[in-house]
């Protein structure tokens, strides 16, 4: 069994930064990612990020990933790709498949930075190709260059759904409608108003009633909803799409979480179930912290800050940073973290997140 | 389509939150020369424009999720800061353009980009043709990280309508 300081789960924006950050002060860092490219999300955010300069702001997603994916590698972190983490046991025993060898690690300390899965819509013909994720989408022509379709319905309007339609129609598809079963808009203004600028079609209060089709779908019948999401017979209407993307919301990535046996809280604004944490992102585990959107569903640059608070907390706790010049980094970065829980998007996470840490210290009083 | 107005329900500003919201220029003001119009208009944590504008014209502060607040005075209509918002939400107007005509430059990030001279047809914030412009200028440098800004002069009633135009057909 190999020892190491430290195992990141998961090489995307949380992950990275939690690496990049213990490194920087001398944790040596092994970072393990299932998929077969690192950056998790990041890669695939051909736009310009919101946020200030100081989160980098105004530079498109992926300069990000390739900044972050630098510095890992400036210092000379481990990231094994195509290894997936199937087993936490007590004393960070982690167990990993990775290319068909089976590996051992134990580590003093694990953060996982699993991050989310995207939520399905069942429905007659949900079945049918031509129905995919609006990250699924994104992948196909951020990643791989490849156009899923010529014709596409979007369904759901948060901010997955405006740039995924956003992104669609730069790489050549029309996007037919985006529909919401929500009254409002459920993301960002400026997003929606890049994609109705382009004359696409938006009709809040929504919803998919069916996909058409033999082999592959090739119409979607969409239907007004009243106040309470039922269906009002006789507003149906049917798109000629070929494509019927979902873009229905996140739920956190905590199995393995789950089986070390930490305090869950169920938040259904995050995502649902999550691990409670401390300021440190320290979980009721000792030693096993949390990072990014497996402890709460919100956007890469709030992923990257928590990374970097798990990654100076766990600097500390090794004895690689003085208590002094942590709690100094730590305040900056949530400083840096509550700028981006302001205002009417932001505030409610701030007040879900917040609501994290106090159940945290509930249990550890109790 | 919804019959309620404004973001939240039409996702584009309706009338009233663009002209009332702190990045909008005064009448006197776009009536003398070219000028920045940021139709931003809800609290979103972001701030790229303010350190983008050369003259300190833009003031976001703190908390980050203020609205941009445009010094009407001090901006000088150079337009740096539309490539900078990653919300493309600036515009750039002059109605001094020429007697009847009026110059609008917004974002564009779809290839192919249209070149100068081409005449295209201008679209408004709901994606709907209001007319024909004249491409005058197609700015790309390396600093505007492929958000090229295009400008076009059409005719000086469509000034505030046009934001942007129809895309154009052919390969990439």
């Amino acid at each position: 069994m190999q020892q190491v300081d430290l195992a990141v789960i998961g090489a995307g924006p949380a992950g990275l930064a939690a690496a990049v950050e213990a490194a920087t002060h001398g944790v040596r860092p092994v970072v393990f990612d299932e998929n077969y490219r690192p950056g998790g999300q990041l890669f695939k955010q051909i736009h310009k990020f919101f946020g200030s300069r100081e989160h980098l702001a105004g530079i498109r997603g992926f300069r990000i990933g390739e900044k972050l994916l630098a510095d890992a590698y400036r210092l000379g972190i481990e990231v094994k790709l195509g290894a997936t983490v199937y087993g936490l046991f007590p004393d960070r025993q982690l167990e990993v498949v990775c290319r068909q060898q089976k590996l051992s690690y134990q580590a003093q300390k694990i953060v996982l930075a699993s991050g989310a899965s995207e939520n399905t819509l069942s429905f007659p013909g949900s079945t049918l190709p031509g129905v995919m994720s609006a990250g699924a989408a994104q992948t196909m022509i951020n990643v791989n260059r490849v156009l899923p379709g010529k014709k596409v319905l979007m369904v759901g309007t948060g901010n997955v759904g405006l740039i995924v339609s956003y992104q669609l129609l730069q790489a050549g598809a029309e996007v037919a409608c985006l529909i919401d079963a929500a009254h409002q808009l459920g993301g960002y203004g400026v997003h929606a108003a890049k994609v109705r600028r382009a004359g696409v079609p938006l009709k809040l209060g929504y919803t998919i009633v069916e996909a058409h089709g033999e082999e592959e779908v090739s119409a979607a019948t969409i239907a007004k909803v009243d106040e309470k999401f039922q269906v009002i017979p006789g507003t149906e209407e049917t798109l000629e799409v070929d494509t019927i993307c979902l873009a229905v919301g996140l739920t956190p990535l905590t199995e393995l979480a789950w089986i070390t046996g930490c305090k869950f809280t169920y938040i259904p604004g995050l995502g649902g179930h999550v691990p409670v944490h401390n300021r440190d992102m320290e979980t009721t585990v000792k030693g096993f912290y949390v990072a990014g959107d497996v402890t709460g569903v919100e956007e890469a640059s709030t992923a990257l800050e928590e990374g970097r608070l798990a990654g100076v907390a766990v600097a500390e706790a090794l004895g690689y940073l003085d208590a002094g010049a942590a709690r100094e980094k730590k305040a900056e970065i949530w400083r840096r973290l509550d700028q981006l829980r302001t205002g009417p998007f932001g505030s409610k996470r701030k007040q879900f997140k917040d609501s994290l840490i106090k159940e945290w210290s509930e249990y550890e009083q109790s | 389509m919804s019959s309620r107005e404004g973001i939240l329900y039409t996702g584009t500003p309706s009338d009233e939150e663009r002209l009332n919201c702190p990045g909008r220029p005064s009448e006197e003001r776009i009536a003398k020369g070219p000028v920045a119009v940021i139709e931003c208009v809800q609290e979103i944590p972001c701030n790229p424009c303010e350190a983008a504008c050369p003259f300190g014209a833009i003031k976001v502060g703190r908390p980050i999720t203020n609205l941009p607040q445009l010094d009407e005075e001090a901006c000088t209509g150079c337009g740096v800061c539309i490539a900078a918002c990653p919300g493309l939400a600036i515009f750039k107007i002059d109605e001094t353009y020429s007697e009847r005509e009026a110059l609008v430059e917004f974002p564009y990030e779809y290839y192919p980009l249209p070149a100068k001279g081409d005449t295209v047809t201008v679209v408004n914030r709901f994606g709907e043709a209001v007319g024909k412009g004249t491409v005058v200028s197609v700015k790309q440098p390396k600093k505007f990280d492929n958000t090229a800004v295009i400008g076009v002069r059409v005719a000086k009633e469509l000034a505030d309508q046009v934001r942007g135009m129809k895309g154009l057909s052919g390969s990439e």
